[in-house]
C-alpha cells in the first residue's frame, strides 16, 4: 500500500477533528475530537514506521520501530490527559450545571 | 484489486464515516459510540500493517477505558439530545470551512513529497510484535518509561484532588 493513502486518511480524520473542535459547543465532544485528532496521529505514525522498516531492514532489523514505540507513549499521554480532563469538566459542572463552553469562557461567575 | 486494497479502503470508509458521524450526532451517547467504531477501523488498519501490540492496546486502552470514562461522566451528566447547546449556524459554518481549507492545504503541500512512491509493509515484519518492542522499549527507552509511570502517578493525584468534593 502506497505511503500517500495512510497520508490522507491522517490528514482526513485530522481535519473532522479539528472541524468537530471548532463547532460544537460541548466540551466533552470537543474533547472526544482531540482524542480523534490524537488516534489520526497515531495512525500515520505506524504507517511511516512500516515505511521505514521496509526501506532499512537490511541494514538494521529494528528500523523504524521507534515510530510505534512513540505511539505508545502518546497513548500514555492521552490517558493520564482524558482523566485529568474530565475531572476538570466534572468539577465545572458540580459548580454551573453547564458544559457548554460559551457559558464556561468566563475565569470567574 | 488485492485483499488488502479492499481490506484498506473498507476500514477507511468505515474511519472516516464514523469520525464524521462523531461530529455531526446531536447526542452525546450517539458520539461516544460512533468514535468507539472510529477506534475499531483504526485497529484494524494497525493489526493490517501487523503492529500487533499497538492494535490490542489501542483497543483495550481507547475504546476499552478512555471511552467508558466519557460514558461515565455523559451519564452522570445526563446529558441527551434536546439539552445540547447548537452554535450559531455561520459560526458552524466556518468551523466546517476551516476544516475543510486545512485538508486543503495539508494534501496540497504532501502532494510533491519525495516520499510519493515508498511502500508501507503490510502483514509482515517483526518490529510490530511485542518482543522487539518490548527489547528495544527496555534498553533504549527505558528512562521516557520510568517517567511515564511518574506521569500516570502525578495525573492520578491531580484527578483526585481535582475532583474531591468540599474545599
Amino acid at each position: 500500500m502506497n505511503i500517500e493513502y495512510y497520508i490522507v486518511l491522517s490528514i482526513a480524520l485530522f481535519c473532522i477533528g479539528i472541524a468537530g473542535v471548532l463547532t460544537r459547543r460541548n466540551a466533552i465532544i470537543i474533547f472526544m475530537c482531540i482524542e480523534l485528532m490524537l488516534n489520526a496521529v497515531n495512525l500515520l505514525l505506524v504507517a511511516f514506521s512500516k515505511m521505514h522498516h521496509l526501506k532499512g531492514v537490511a541494514a538494521n532489523p529494528n528500523a523504524g520501530i521507534d515510530g510505534q514505540l512513540f505511539v505508545f507513549f502518546i497513548m500514555v499521554v492521552a490517558a493520564a490527559e482524558v482523566s485529568v480532563g474530565l475531572a476538570i469538566i466534572v468539577m465545572m459542572y458540580r459548580n454551573v450545571h453547564s458544559v457548554d463552553v460559551n457559558f464556561l469562557n468566563r475565569l470567574k461567575h | 484489486m488485492s485483499i488488502s486494497e479492499i481490506l484498506f479502503y473498507f476500514l477507511s470508509v468505515l474511519a472516516i464515516g464514523s469520525a464524521l458521524m462523531v461530529v455531526i450526532s446531536r447526542n452525546p451517547v450517539h458520539s461516544v459510540l460512533w468514535l468507539i467504531v472510529t477506534f475499531f477501523a483504526i485497529s484494524g488498519h494497525y493489526i493490517m500493517m501487523n503492529a500487533q501490540f499497538l492494535g490490542i492496546v489501542n483497543l483495550i486502552v481507547y475504546a476499552g477505558a478512555i471511552m467508558v470514562l466519557f460514558l461515565f461522566v455523559i451519564m452522570l451528566m445526563n446529558l441527551n439530545a434536546e439539552t445540547e447547546p447548537k452554535k450559531n449556524k455561520w459560526l458552524r459554518m466556518a468551523g466546517i470551512v476551516a476544516g475543510g481549507c486545512l485538508l486543503l492545504v495539508l494534501v496540497a503541500a504532501l502532494k510533491d513529497a519525495e516520499v510519493k512512491n515508498s511502500m508501507v509493509q503490510l502483514k509482515d515484519g517483526e518490529i510490530g510484535l511485542i518482543k522487539q518492542l518490548g527489547s528495544v522499549l527496555f534498553t533504549e527507552y527505558v528512562v521516557p518509561f520510568e517517567i511515564s509511570s511518574v506521569l500516570f502517578l502525578s495525573a492520578m493525584v491531580g484527578t483526585v484532588v481535582i475532583g474531591k468534593k468540599g474545599d
